[in-house]
């Protein structure tokens, strides 16, 4: 029997100053009828772009430039627009990674599953939405019949990932592509639309190419992976024998970045004082109380992190430390001192103290500086150095952060790339000598290697300049990696803390459980132990709580 | 009645080309990609342009179409001297400016061009233009052209006007005049409201209501009857002194303008304030100085200077709407505006003899083909700076 898709030699070409760069070099993909391919790769690998040549199809500045797609005998190479047209939605269909910025805003649900198949005359419109009923019910959304007819921002973001997959499947096509479907949720969230992409696409026999950048994520999905890396293929092999046995260097070293642990410090004595001790904030925007009674301390030399789903009040409670946001009640103390609640009242050596490194480095650099005006800015300010003795310490800044200043200080961060970015963000930081720096997501816009990179850095400047760190992450990877400390948030509150491995041991908070037990983990089986653990019905209740 | 039948007909017509067109095109090419995936909107607009060219052409045999054998004569002139621009700069000067000449569209060349040209004319202007422009020269009303058999004088290629004044000196003085001024109200317009605009953003609160609002309230009354407004008072005020009326002229559009310059730079401004970088400069201490012009302004420039270019260009028409009116800059002074006024009863020889009527319409050419140039180099600039962002 002919493979339902299969491509050969093929190449496509990105077009970037008035020059065509290869994007994809000669990459072959073979999918058999009922299979689900994982395909990894870090950023920039060509993943999606992959993905959307697999439908015939290249974002605009891109071009294929040789190759071939064979889907189940139609050439979409040279298939004209009409034929396209009659496969694209039908036969194959995407499942996009954001679905909140893919649904369309002013249509409900139902109105946009249902343009697929009326347009294709699969069904009737009448017809369709009692399938999409149906789909919703086997994709366990929370009240099936009614959930289709709202707009897209009153639904959840996990369940509009779901509702997209049910989409998806409307014309029940025979291949569909899921770009990176669950990046952006909580991993509480994730596991529900794991599990349930899993099931759908089991049942009806289709077949996918699931794109992501987790490979614990697609070591349950997948029947085969295939890892990219700069549009060259590194290997493709079953998942098991992949997980056992990768075979080239590059694969080896993705599967090791887990590996990465930091020992915990030992505790600090009784009398030591908390560098940072937040004691009963409560804050809120306008009206809506975003934290509650939140306490706990950093020691000095330590890393605390601070773990929760969004909107847990993570980012609130940095912002409150830092001053930007005055709590509403409840005393931030710095060194045993209480600090001024807006960081206007504060002092410029009270500000030097608390840094901050942020989650998206490409919005925390102003692009119209260089790299030395970024750090030396700082140094500058506090400090006051001039002239040559700021070029030096700048200097010395960068090789803190392993960059060489001599082919990095002129350059604007447009030029350098996300993980150079992060480590100037750091360099910053440091620049103004702190005791204390806040690290707000600060890996998560990070491939994994470049992530590992960034935490051993942190690490390493911790045990030669006894920083401290409040780590904000929703990932817990990073916590059994880097912490000492462990402080569990949600919904504004603290749930639970301590030191990391009581935290790592049962028993815990049953919210700390949910939340250790979610994070995936690399082996095929882990999800089907955990929903058997949960139980299915259980699952779907759960989601119907998060309404 | 016909005229409608005429059109519908030529209509129909287009639509039957496009679908012979690309039926044959189809068949001919033996069902090329390029043909095949062609809509048939796609093959009616190569039709479409078919026609029009082709009633160009046809317009272009007709004896008595001497404007639009002139408009497409011009239009050849502008586009080789644009391109002849643009190979210079490939090839002269420093690495730099070759390198942005290289990705340079025609149009901005021609943009280019013609600002370096005006600037030129208009600094030079004394030593360029043959006579004064106050100078009364004795023959009145010659015709342009400059030849003896059609009322032309060899002196005067231009002619002169009512008053016997030469047209030619008077355009290129009126460059000094009217663009100088333009010039200058624009960069005020841009520094009052720039600077408030960015201020508003960065403060917020009530300086950002109390700035915010005073700006809808001058914006929400019609700009050209607010400025004759102002100016009738204004030269009450001047009491006959003209360049205190000049100056005032300046303030009066300066500030009309600076309100559009406010909302642009507070709106752009509001986007960068919430960027992290921002927000570390805030926590670092930073004053407001600081802020503003080191972490804020640098990245809302590439919007500010496409909008200079804009506004500088309303802002002349402006200028010499008024002058046309007759409460801008004041007469003797050459002024474009001024000169399509007082040249105005000439456009009615148009239909019989085109020098004639070319006399007004020297000046009204100068403001537009300035004010597409200007256009076409914003253009330029928008276009890379919205690649940039990237």
């Amino acid at each position: 029997m002919t493979p339902l898709l299969e491509i050969r030699d093929l190449r496509i070409e990105g077009r970037s100053d008035e020059e065509w760069h290869p994007i994809i070099n000669g990459v072959d993909l073979t999918l058999g009828r009922g299979e689900v391919l994982g395909l990894i790769g870090e950023s920039g690998a060509g993943k999606s772009t992959l993905g959307l040549a697999a439908m015939g199809y290249v974002r605009d500045g891109v071009r294929i430039s040789g190759g071939s797609v064979m889907f189940d005998g139609i050439d979409l190479m040279n298939a004209s627009t009409e034929e396209k047209r009659s496969l694209l939605g039908r036969r194959i269909a995407y499942v996009a990674q954001s679905a909140a910025a893919s649904f369309n805003p002013a249509h409900k649900l139902i109105d946009q599953h249902v343009e697929a198949p009326v347009r294709h005359g699969v069904q009737d419109r009448g017809e369709s939405i009692e399938d999409a009923i149906e789909l919703y019910r086997k994709l366990r959304l929370p009240n099936p019949e009614e959930i289709g007819f709202r707009y897209p921002h009153q639904v959840s973001g996990g369940q509009l990932q779901r509702a997209m997959t049910a989409m998806a499947m409307s014309c029940r096509p025979d291949l569909i592509i899921f770009d990176e479907p669950t990046t952006a949720l909580d991993v509480t969230t994730q596991i529900e639309v794991l599990a349930a992409i899993r099931d759908i696409v089991d049942q009806f026999g289709t077949s996918a190419i699931y794109i992501t950048h987790d490979l614990a994520v697609v070591a349950q999905m997948a029947d085969r992976i295939k890892v990219l890396l700069r549009g060259d293929e590194v290997e493709t092999a079953p998942t098991r024998e992949m997980l056992d046995h990768p075979r080239e260097d590059y694969t080896k070293s993705l599967w090791a970045v887990r590996g990465y642990h930091r020992p915990e410090k030992p505790k600090p004595g009784p009398e030591s004082v908390p560098i940072l001790a937040v004691e009963g904030v409560t804050a809120a925007y306008g009206e809506q109380v975003v934290l509650n009674e939140v306490s706990f301390d950093i020691h000095p030399g330590r890393t605390v992190a601070v773990v929760g789903e969004s909107g847990s009040g993570k980012s609130t409670t940095a912002r409150v430390i830092t001053g930007l946001l005055p709590p509403r009640g409840g005393v931030v103390r710095f060194e045993g001192e209480a600090l001024p609640p807006s960081y206007r009242q504060r002092s410029k050596d009270q500000l030097r103290q608390i840094q901050m490194i942020y989650q998206m480095a490409d919005t925390a650099l102003n692009p119209r500086q260089t790299i030395a005006q970024i750090v030396g800015r700082p140094v500058r300010f506090y400090s006051g150095l001039k002239g040559r003795k700021l070029a030096a310490r700048v200097d010395e800044l960068l090789d803190q952060i392993e960059m060489d200043p001599a082919i990095y200080r002129d350059r604007l961060p447009g030029e350098l790339s996300g993980g150079q970015k992060q480590r100037v963000g750091i360099a910053r930081a440091l620049a103004a000598e702190p005791r204390l720096i806040i690290c707000d997501e600060v890996t998560s816009a990070l491939d994994q290697l470049v992530a590992e990179g960034i935490l051993k850095l942190l690490a390493r400047l911790q045990d030669e300049l006894g920083l401290s760190y409040m780590f904000i992450t929703h990932d817990l990877a990073t916590v059994k990696a880097i912490a000492d400390e462990v402080v569990v948030m949600k919904e504004g509150r603290v749930i639970e803390q301590g030191p990391k491995t009581e935290m790592f041991t049962p028993p815990h908070h049953p919210y700390t459980d949910l939340l250790l037990s979610s994070v995936p983990e690399m082996d095929p089986d882990w999800l089907d132990r955990l929903l058997a653990e949960r139980g299915v019905e259980a699952l779907g209740e759960a989601a119907t709580d998060k309404m | 009645m016909s005229l409608w039948i005429w059109l519908l007909g030529a209509l129909a017509a287009i639509a039957a080309l496009a679908w012979i067109g690309l039926w044959a095109a189809r068949r001919l090419s033996g069902n090329a990609p390029r043909y095949r995936d062609m809509s048939y909107g796609v093959a009616f607009g190569y039709a479409l342009a078919l026609a029009a060219v082709a009633a160009g052409v046809w317009l272009w045999m007709k004896p008595g179409a001497v404007y639009f054998r002139w408009a497409v004569m011009g239009f050849a002139v502008c586009a080789v001297a644009a391109f002849l621009f643009r190979l210079a700069g490939r090839h002269l000067g420093p690495e730099r400016l070759k390198r942005q000449f290289r990705k340079m569209p025609l149009t901005a060349a021609f943009g280019i061009l013609v600002i370096l040209i005006y600037a030129f004319v208009a600094i030079f202007a004394a030593w360029i233009a043959p006579h004064g422009q106050e100078a009364v020269l004795g023959a009145a009303n010659v015709v342009p052209g400059g030849d003896p058999a059609m009322g032309g004088d060899p002196a005067f290629p231009l002619g002169t006007d009512r008053i016997g004044r030469d047209i030619l000196s008077r355009l290129i003085y009126g460059a000094q005049n009217t663009v100088g001024l333009a010039f200058a109200t624009t960069l005020l317009a841009f520094f009052l409201g720039g600077s408030l605009g960015l201020l508003a953003a960065v403060v917020g609160g009530w300086l950002d209501q109390v700035l915010s609002r005073g700006v809808d309230v001058l914006m929400a009354i019609p700009s050209l009857i607010f400025a004759l407004l102002l100016l009738t008072i204004a030269s009450v005020w001047a009491d006959g002194a003209r360049g205190l009326l000049t100056f005032y002229m300046v303030l009066i559009i300066a500030v009309i303008d600076s309100t559009r310059v406010f909302r642009l730079a507070r709106s752009v401004g509001i986007g960068i304030v919430v960027m992290d970088y921002v927000e570390a400069a805030k926590l670092r201490g930073e004053g407001m100085g600081h802020l503003v012009f080191r972490e804020i302004l640098p990245n809302a420039m590439a919007p500010l200077l496409a909008e200079f270019g804009l506004r500088f260009c309303f802002v002349f028409l402006t200028i010499a709407s008024l002058s046309f009116l007759g409460v801008g800059i004041q007469p003797p002074l050459a002024d474009w505006g001024t000169m399509v006024r007082d040249l105005a009863q000439f456009i009615n020889f148009a239909a019989f003899a085109p020098m004639v009527a070319l006399a007004p319409l020297l000046p009204a050419l100068a403001i537009a083909i300035l004010t597409v140039g200007v256009n076409f180099v914003v253009d330029w600039m928008l276009h890379r700076a919205s690649g940039l962002k990237s």
